[in-house]
């Protein structure tokens, strides 16, 4: 990835891999820009969230905007107390995980006039063929409207997520591509990059076009 | 699109329920069982089904006693401290014979708790879970494929004993996600002559009650559900076993358990210790054949639990105390390592059997 804005959003149903990419795009801003954020808006789920992997943002000098209160006893869905930073510090980049479906992705509402007004960002919807409420491009694009309508604002390209966790084939992620493509066709938005885990990458590359490696964050047992 | 999905276990719980013909559910929110309400919520209005999000854990219970009685198939789902809500309900359930299913991703416990995974509701589920004798027929599915079937199973099983299954999962069960195949059969389902679908005139009228004042018909009514249950006992248990042909130590575990305690058995295997795994699918019936098979040739027990320990009393009483029984947990939503469950391994096999 290249060229990134600086305000990137990634918002997908949930289950659609949206916090790895997060968590792989800031690493990878980061190698580009000196002062990085990751903005995790995500009230919704209180089972996998950026906050457990603090520690390695840390070592990496990204600076993570969640709430001071996840996973501890008043986990209550409550914004971070510094977001207005997203939208405030203009020398700040910074790649914000929007809450899974159109319920998470309300949180955005509120900062959405200023990013708009700002005018300089990427809005990704994050896809996954395999994931049951979005197995097609029409039902694909029926949470994208629900997500547009409750964030108030309007997507800018699709980020090809398809995979089968750690069950994905090379072959899976080549048959995810038509799929994808026909989000792009009914949606007029432009793929961004398709994403693979690191291990698949060397099969895929000359196969997909702007295909990206992933690192995965750690799983539960 | 292939036939592979991606699944929660949660979701894979909802979607096979559908499948089974299920077209009620009723429940109310809780972590870290929501994503099957969210399912429902989703899926049941484009069937033509009912989703209810109830007032209260208690009302879910009784709206589901209400269409049960129809003869249709219906479910709740909910985690630990919901479950106890309910128990008035599944009591009620019990005593009018009306199948049903019910689904606890367990949490950790007791009161409040936390969210995090847990099999502490061991003794709730297959001891009876409310006031009564009664029993529920419980399942305890070890990936997200057997969240699926299991969850079709319960539906075939409740209809065919006139009582209610539950699935007893935890919180990482219902959370982790692993590609699924959802092209199993379910089978037709047996006759409900005893629902209350309107007489028209042109049969008695069915009643659908728990309440008995002559205690010498309630007797009756006991005995005759426990002839129920012994059928269950006899013909419905389900394990799976692991490497316990040869072996001296025999670890028992179920759900995430298992799964942590196969990974410490192969371990222990490279280190040339034998030991198997018996994995109860079935809670109640308690599988107890291949405990009693087991105990007369292996030197030791270990039960590995998300739990203070509860099944280990099971192990227990199936093995006749032949042979010592060790614990090997974590409690609270805490789930063990299989460096720990190694540990017990060695420990067992060095102790020889001796406690």
């Amino acid at each position: 990835m290249k060229n990134f804005k600086r305000i990137t959003l990634l918002c997908g149903h949930y289950g659609s891999g949206k916090t790895n990419v997060v968590v792989n795009m800031a690493l990878m801003l980061k190698k580009q820009r000196d002062r990085v954020a990751i903005a995790d808006l995500d009230i919704v789920n209180p089972y996998f969230r950026t906050k457990d992997s603090s520690g390695e943002f840390e070592d990496n000098g990204i600076r993570l905007i969640c709430s001071e209160f996840a996973n501890s006893n008043v986990d209550i869905p409550a914004l971070p107390q510094d977001m207005y930073a997203i939208t405030d510090d203009r020398e700040l980049s910074v790649i914000i995980d929007v809450g899974g479906d159109d319920r998470g992705a309300l949180a955005l509402g509120r900062l959405a006039p200023q990013i708009i007004d700002e005018n300089d960002y990427e809005m990704l919807m994050v896809i996954n063929c395999y994931r049951p409420l979005t197995r097609d491009a029409e039902s694909t694009i029926e949470v994208m409207r629900e997500i547009e309508y409750a964030s108030r604002m309007k997507f800018t390209g699709i980020v090809n997520n398809s995979n089968l966790g750690d069950a994905t084939t090379p072959d899976d992620v080549l048959s995810s591509v038509s799929y994808a493509n026909e989000v792009s066709k009914l949606s007029d938005l432009p793929i961004v990059c398709t994403t693979v885990e690191e291990k698949l990458y060397n099969d895929l590359c000359d196969k997909i076009e702007d295909l990206l490696p992933l690192s995965l964050q750690a799983r539960p047992v | 699109m292939a036939d592979k999905v991606l699944m929660k276990g949660n979701e894979a719980i909802a979607e096979a329920a559908i499948l089974a013909g299920c077209k009620h559910y009723f429940g109310y929110p809780i972590t870290p069982q929501t994503e099957i309400a969210a399912y429902m919520a989703k899926k049941m209005p484009k069937i033509g089904g009912c989703f209810l999000q109830a007032e209260s854990e208690i009302a879910a219970i009784n709206m589901v006693y209400g269409v049960a009685s129809t003869g249709k198939r219906v479910m709740t789902s909910s985690s630990s401290p919901g479950i106890s809500l309910k128990g008035e309900g599944l009591s009620y359930m019990a005593g009018s014979d009306l199948p049903c299913l019910v689904v606890n991703v367990q949490r950790g416990g007791p009161g409040l708790g936390g969210i995090q995974p847990s099999q502490s509701d061991y003794f709730q589920a297959t001891k009876g879970g409310a006031h009564g004798d009664f029993r529920m027929i419980v399942l305890a599915p070890a990936s997200v494929q057997e969240m699926a079937q299991l969850t079709v199973k319960g539906f075939e099983l409740a209809d065919k004993y006139r009582m209610t299954s539950m699935i007893l999962a935890d919180g990482t069960m219902g959370q982790m996600m692993e590609p699924v195949e959802l092209d199993f059969e379910v089978k037709e389902r047996p006759e409900t002559p005893w629902a209350t679908t309107g007489t028209k005139m042109e049969r008695e009228h069915n009643i659908v009650n728990s309440l008995s004042l002559v205690a010498e018909e309630l007797e009756k009514l006991n005995f005759e559900r426990f002839e129920r249950y012994k059928a269950v006992e006899e013909n419905e248990a389900m394990y799976e076993e692991y490497m316990t042909e040869d072996a001296d130590i025999i670890v028992a575990a179920f759900g995430i358990a298992s799964r942590v305690s196969k990974n410490a058995i192969n371990e222990a295997r490279k280190q040339g210790i034998k030991v198997g795994l018996i994995r109860p699918i079935t809670l109640w019936p308690f599988p107890k054949a291949p405990f009693e098979k087991a105990a007369l040739t292996a030197k030791a027990f270990i039960s590995v639990e998300l739990s203070m320990g509860q099944m280990i009393e099971d192990v227990k009483l199936a093995t006749g105390c032949k042979v010592p029984v060790t614990l090997c947990n974590r409690a609270g939503g805490m789930i063990p390592t299989p460096e720990q469950v190694l540990g017990a391994i060695i420990e067992a096999e060095k102790n020889g059997g001796a406690e």
